[in-house]
């Protein structure tokens, strides 16, 4: 298939759709509108089902009776909008069902502005609702990285039985690039042998099935104990088979930067430019932003002398930068908010500065 | 051994268990009526021969567990959620009849949002909704349900309606919404409005069957042990002093519905 001009939002929407998306509840928010508008339309057309919900609480939770019915199922919003949907997802992790979640992220707190950001690292990353659980997490930085981690997201919650979101700013949401879209999956009609469809659809040889239930409720604290001990087992699987990352230059890197999404993308040219002038300097950009790519960060903070993370908001993702890397090199941060977006020429400067800071830290070393 | 045809049978089968309900005991209280208004559901599901393809969603409070005690497929909804959760299983499972039961808590405070809208699409769900007039499962607090003057563990002096509001009646706001197609309010304080209210829910059920729209039976429910009566006095709590201020009737019968009930 030949590539197409795609706006970011409308390129995921579409994605999904053919990567299999039979039903998609969502709530109209700046700037992810385009995937809601974008559904209402593809869906009902294909036969499967779109609604707008009355609030992000309500479609998380539609999203919630979908995913036990055993479909593929997504919704998608932004910043204060998640923070309304924490409450499902939560759910969603506590009776495993998969689900699939797009958060282009804008500035907060609050109300916040419209304006492109990275300020959820954190609520989505560490804390996607009450209890020990995390969703797996996809941050890509082109359009067309966005199509493929769509596609990759509902295989990723379907053999994991998890919640997966695929984060990105409000650039990437907003953004026009030529990319180029996936065939339209077959789709099975099957559903898995958990989920709620009524018993007659599971009735086999004329006898009555098990009713199955989907629910979060364990009231015995050690049964509750010996869930939580399945889920842990369960991520620490994700965390061996699903890390994700890029990297470029690392092979003689003295300084190392770091960055997801649009700030990747501007921090990718910066680092490029500044090879051209012999800085020796690598690029390193985490798509999984859990589980986090911390044992390869690690690697590279044996042979790298400084790491420069780069994000847009105040800091977020630099903490788990700061404990793969360790104690050891120093680890420094560029940060923008509110919808600001560093600029290539900042990052180089900061990176030289980082520099020249990490090679006098060494002749002080030598002394 | 001479065979007698059936209407020569001396014995006859008046009691069972139904299908639907699963042999165990439940967790409510002695006197509760939640186990009144299961048995009933359970019965129409039997009745109508679809407890095959009946999806059940459990609300957060007495009901929790409702679960456990339906032999159907069944999801455990947050609290209040239980109308957006049915209303996705529905939309991705359109042959099935799906059902939510609620308390006022559940339904008509922290889920309302979600009940109205529900029903203002007009989705094709069957709400039972327990009005016990007070929140059971945290231990007796105000429910936008209790009744004025109503003392309870957070209206330690009586729900006072200057400063928390009227008791929220739910099945005459839900008889103006257009989507819903059956709003109705029955009491299960004796056995004459027990059988009354196995009715309406069986019509609330074929409403959905038939693919009309929304049906919600609201169902006046006795919390003995909050209310800090005996079972006895607890239904006649129900019987005089909520039935005056949630009075019993038919809110709102769509003519489909009722020439249908005229017919039999
Ligand atoms: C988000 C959330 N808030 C509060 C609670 C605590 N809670 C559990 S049950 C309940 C009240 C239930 O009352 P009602 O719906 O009237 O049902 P009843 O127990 O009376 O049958 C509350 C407030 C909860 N589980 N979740
Ligand atoms: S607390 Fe009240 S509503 Fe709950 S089971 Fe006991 S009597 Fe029933």
């Amino acid at each position: 298939m030949a590539k197409e001009l795609l706006k970011g939002n409308v390129a995921i929407a579409e994605a999904a759709v053919r990567a299999g998306c039979e039903a998609y509840f969502g709530y109209p928010i700046t700037p992810q509108t385009e995937l809601l508008e974008h559904m209402s339309k593809r869906m009902p057309e294909l036969g499967r089902v779109f609604l707008q919900a009355e609030s992000e609480v309500a479609a998380v939770n539609m999203v919630y009776g979908a995913a036990s019915a055993g479909v593929r199922v997504m919704t998608s919003s932004s910043s204060p909008g998640i923070s309304l949907m924490q409450e499902g997802f939560s759910y969603i992790a506590g009776s495993e069902v998969p689900a699939v979640v797009v958060d282009v992220m804008r500035g907060g707190p609050g109300l916040g502005n419209i304006q492109p950001s990275q300020s959820d690292y954190n609520q989505v990353v560490k804390q996607a609702g009450h209890g020990d659980f995390h969703p797996i997490v996809l941050a890509p930085a082109t359009v067309q990285e966005a199509i493929d981690l769509m596609t990759l997201s509902f295989d990723l919650a379907e053999k994991y039985r998890t919640l997966v979101f695929l984060v990105l700013d409000g650039a990437i949401g907003q953004l026009m690039e030529p990319a180029e879209l996936p065939p339209m999956r077959e789709m099975t009609g099957l559903r898995p042998s958990w989920a709620l469809t009524g018993q007659d659809k599971r009735r086999q040889n004329g006898r009555l099935p098990d009713k199955n239930i989907i629910t979060s409720i364990h009231m015995s604290a050690e049964e509750l104990h010996i869930f939580n001990v399945h889920l842990q087992n369960k991520l620490a699987a994700i965390e061996a088979s699903e890390v994700r990352y890029e990297e470029n230059f690392i092979e003689d890197a003295e300084i190392i930067v770091v960055a997801f999404g649009t700030a990747g993308r501007v921090a990718s040219t910066a680092v490029k430019n500044l090879r051209k002038a012999n800085v020796p300097v690598g690029f390193f950009r985490p798509i999984t932003l859990w589980p986090f790519p911390e044992q390869r960060l690690a690697q590279l903070a044996d042979r790298a002398k400084a790491f420069l993370v780069v994000e847009m908001n105040a800091g977020q993702m630099f903490h788990d930068v700061r404990e793969a890397v360790g104690r050891s090199v120093p680890v420094e941060f560029l940060g923008r908010m509110g919808g600001l977006m560093p600029f290539t020429d900042e990052i180089e400067q900061e990176i030289r500065t980082v520099w020249r800071r990490s090679e006098v830290l060494a002749l002080h070393r030598q002394q | 051994m001479v065979m007698l045809a059936p209407e020569q049978q001396l014995e006859k089968l008046v009691y069972e268990r139904p299908s639907s309900l699963e042999m165990c005991h439940t967790h409510y209280c002695p006197g509760c009526t939640h186990g009144v208004a299961h048995r009933l559901i359970a019965e129409v599901i039997d009745e109508l021969g679809i407890q095959e393809r009946t999806i059940l969603v459990a609300p957060v409070g007495c009901a929790v567990f409702a679960y456990n005690y339906f032999n159907v497929d069944a999801a455990e909804a947050a609290h209040g959620r239980a109308p957006a959760m049915a209303t996705g299983i529905k939309r991705v499972n359109p042959n099935s009849i799906v059902f939510t039961y609620q308390g006022d808590g559940d339904l008509a405070s922290i889920g309302l949002a979600e009940a109205v809208h529900a029903a203002s699409r007009g989705e094709q769900l069957t709400v039972i909704f327990i009005n016990n007039a007070i929140y059971g499962m945290t231990g007796g607090q105000m429910a936008p349900t209790s009744l004025s003057g109503q003392i309870t563990t957070s209206s330690p002096n009586g729900r006072e309606v200057l400063s928390t509001g009227q008791p929220m009646h739910v099945a005459e706001m839900m008889a103006g919404l257009p989507g819903v197609v059956y709003s109705v309010r029955r009491s299960l304080h004796d056995a004459r409005h027990v059988i009354q209210a196995k009715q309406a829910i069986k019509t609330a059920f074929e409403a959905q069957m038939q693919g009309l729209g929304f049906s919600i039976v609201e169902l006046l429910s006795s919390c003995p042990t909050n209310w800090g009566l005996n079972p006895l006095d607890a239904v006649h709590w129900v019987r005089d002093q909520m039935i005056p201020v949630f009075p019993l009737g038919d809110y709102k019968v769509a003519d489909a519905l009722q020439s249908k009930r005229a017919r039999s």
